[in-house]
């Protein structure tokens, strides 16, 4: 055995023994990070799933036009404002007959949502013939109910519902009279005060709108200035400076991009608060960086090869840029504006700044319509006091999660399936 | 390179012409007014294209000396030398390819067919559409065959129907001596082609839109030896009706395809002769020393 096989060999077992122990940090730091997103996830989930079901109580109801107050047959004015409070509550009296004295009756009233009465409003709008019959329906059950059922024994002990609000329940419950069914108010109604009527569809409506504007701005002008940055620009000190500062740019927090905008758009040019154009602006500004680098990025993989071919058959720069290194760096851009967005989507901090924290019940019907956006709604019900709205942040995050995943693995398919090999 | 220096003293030496050479370059004296240094033939009566003077710098680095070179009509002249002697940048000035390189700088008269290439009022686009290019690696376009021997004429606005276009793009690949191997496949990627294909598509590709002239920067550099001679064959079939101007570093390729052959060293043109001549009895030593591969 020669010298240098001796030497080799030792060495061998110590090279191999600093691969393995290599290897294991690697495997070692990505188990710390899938354990913390599955910590995270199964705590999310676990308390957002709940909010999906809610509560309803299953009672009769008797159309009654004097209690409605309501002619026959009623006029849709009539209809628009007739008092369903009171048939809510003597479909509710009917059930529990021994109930008596105005205390009583109103903590028994309590245990449906007022969001029974606009559901009823809406039924006999659309079916006047049902006045004066009666028929089993169900009904929204308030939040405070909603939760008691949810709970076990010994969450049931701090409910706010009063010895006797739980006595019916429990009644209710025996009776098969309540049933958990699929939260859909929460993917059709927006923002409210009463938990159970409370929904993400003002934020996502808002969310979308957005982001419409912030794609609509960011891509053309990223993409046109990383065209030109890359094709056009003479290389020199001048474009040396922009491109250090679009760097830097990417680094500013986002807060100083909120103040800017509420500054400029809304100070200066008086656009108007709240509003998901001014959103999106300002989360243009957010985005650009981002981009820009990545499309820049994307420009520059291009290879030279194929611009040559397209110049020395007598295309002109312009045409080289449209007809191959835009369609040729598209999938990359995309990624990149993709990426973006997410982040974009993700941004609560300069939006608060501009105003997108109100509160807000309707559903905005475009960029100029008072709007909130899904991180800020999450920001909004995280900070409110009722226990129910615990279930609704999680739920909310939880969809918000499912959009960034949705982009991100689009971001992906995207780039593997218009990836082109040269 | 260690010897350059000395061979560079060698060939300022040698441009005043040895004995052979004298009567020849007397010959070409009375057609322009300036001495030549050029060992050989640079000229020719029916010039496709006219080089004088002609010097290329790269930023402060000045990459080609006092070129003067003719191409004539129909002619097949090929562009000899060891590697960085400035071959690919004298053959990229011929059709302002170099334009695309910001620090590159060309100097000289560079004339097609009489009209300065590098007049500010040419447009750079008809001065490719007529001076086209193939290029050492084959890079057609990410696009099916069809599209990329289409887009020359599609971007000139050489075909107006549809059927005048079918009609350019199989005398092309028919031309290029690929119809049989693509006829059934058009509308498939160009990349998907084998390397020697692909260079017979940019070739298609470059003669679609009937230039006038055709350069070729060592395009069998990538090539096997059956591909190398259908390029070959189709260089000799296209001299008929174009003129090519070919980089190559194959001696046998430059002695079976072209007409002319022209020796560049360190920058400069040293001989310029009948192909035929300059591998049997070259005038210059240093074009002497390169071909029986004693450098290079
Ligand atoms: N883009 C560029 N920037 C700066 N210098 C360059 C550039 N291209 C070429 N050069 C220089 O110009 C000289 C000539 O290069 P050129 O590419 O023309 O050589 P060549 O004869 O084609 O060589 P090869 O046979 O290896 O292709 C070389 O010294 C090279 O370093
Ligand atoms: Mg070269």
């Amino acid at each position: 055995m020669s010298k240098t096989t001796e030497t080799v060999r030792k060495t061998l077992r110590k090279r191999y023994r600093a691969e393995r122990r290599f290897r294991a940090y690697g495997i070692a730091s990505i188990a710390v990070g899938i354990l913390a997103v599955v910590v995270l996830f199964t705590d999310i989930i676990s308390k957002g799933l709940p909010a999906f079901t809610e509560a309803y109580i299953q009672v009769e109801v008797v159309y009654d036009a004097d209690t409605l107050g309501v002619a026959v047959p009623a006029s849709e004015e009539e209809l628009m404002s007739a008092n369903y409070r009171g048939v809510v509550r003597q479909s509710l009296y009917a059930l529990f007959p021994e109930v008596d004295g105005r205390r009583e009756k109103r903590a028994l009233g309590d245990l449906v949502s007022s969001g029974a009465e606009y559901w009823m409003r809406d039924r006999l709008i659309e079916n006047p013939s049902l006045i004066n019959k009666s028929e089993t329906v169900w009904l929204l059950a308030d939040d405070t109910v909603d939760l008691f059922i949810k709970a076990d024994d010994e969450q049931r002990e701090g409910s706010r519902l009063n010895d006797r609000q739980r006595e019916w329940v429990q009644t209710l419950e025996d009776d098969d009279r309540v049933e958990m069914r699929f939260n859909a108010s929460l993917f059709t109604h927006g923002d409210s005060r009463e938990p159970e009527q409370a929904g993400l569809w003002g934020a996502v409506a808002g969310s979308f709108f957005t982001m419409l504007v912030t794609l609509g701005l960011s891509f053309p002008i990223g993409v046109a200035a990383a065209v030109y940055l890359e094709e056009f620009a003479p290389k020199n000190r001048l474009t040396d400076f922009i491109e250090v500062n679009i760097n830097n740019l990417a680094a500013v927090p986002s807060i100083i991009f909120g103040l800017l905008g509420l500054a400029i758009f809304i100070g200066l040019f008086g656009l108007p608060r709240s509003v998901p154009l001014v959103g999106g602006m300002v989360l243009t500004l957010m985005t650009l960086p981002t981009i820009i680098i990545s499309a820049r990025a994307a420009i520059k993989a291009v290879p030279p090869s194929i611009r040559e071919a397209a110049l020395g058959l007598g295309a002109s720069r312009m045409q080289m840029v449209t007809h191959h290194v835009l369609p040729l760096a598209m999938p990359g851009m995309l990624t990149g504006a993709i990426i973006g967005m997410a982040q974009a989507l993700g941004e609560t901090a300069p939006l608060l700044m501009i105003g997108m924290v109100a509160f807000i019940v309707d559903i905005p019907g475009g960029p100029v319509s008072p709007a909130t956006v899904l991180p800020v709604q999450i920001y909004l019900w995280a900070d409110s006091p009722e226990s129910s709205f615990v279930a609704l942040t999680s739920a909310a995050i939880m969809v918000l999660l499912g959009f960034l995943i949705m982009m991100n693995t689009i971001a992906v398919v995207l780039r593997k399936r218009l990836e082109r090999r040269w | 390179m260690e010897t350059a220096p000395k061979i560079n003293n060698t060939a300022q030496q040698a441009s005043t012409p040895p004995h052979v050479a004298k009567e020849k370059v007397k010959m070409t004296e009375n057609q322009i007014d300036y001495p030549d240094k050029t060992v050989g033939l640079p000229l020719v009566d029916d010039a496709k294209m006219s080089m004088r003077d002609v010097c290329v710098y790269y930023a402060d680095k000045q990459a080609i000396y006092d070129v003067n070179l003719d191409v004539g009509k129909n002619e097949v002249i090929a562009l000899i030398g060891p590697s960085g002697c400035g071959k690919s940048t004298f053959l990229r000035s011929l059709n302002r390819m170099n334009d695309t390189i910001d620090i590159c700088r060309v100097q000289g008269s560079l004339k097609l067919e009489g009209e300065d290439i590098y007049d500010p009022k040419l447009d750079v686009v008809e001065l490719r559409a007529r001076v086209g290019m193939v290029f050492q690696k084959p890079n057609p376009f990410p696009k099916s065959i069809y599209d990329n021997v289409a887009y020359g004429p599609r971007l000139h606005g050489l075909a107006n129907k549809r059927y005048d276009l079918d009609e350019i793009v199989e005398t092309s690949l028919r031309k290029a001596g690929l119809w049989n191997e693509v006829k059934d496949r058009l509308h498939q990627p160009g990349t998907g082609l084998s390397g020697g294909q692909q260079q017979r598509l940019c070739i298609a590709r470059t003669i679609a839109v009937s230039p006038e002239v055709v350069l070729m920067d060592e395009p069998c550099s990538a090539l096997d030896p059956i591909a190398t001679a259908k390029i070959e064959e189709l260089i000799d079939e296209l001299s008929s009706q174009y003129t090519i101007a070919i980089v190559t570093h194959s001696m046998q390729q430059a002695a079976r395809v072209s007409h002319r052959t022209a020796y560049f060293h360190l920058g400069r043109l040293i001989e310029v002769n009948d192909t035929r001549k300059v591998f049997t009895s070259p005038d210059h030593q240093l074009t002497e020393a390169y071909i029986t591969g004693r450098f290079g």
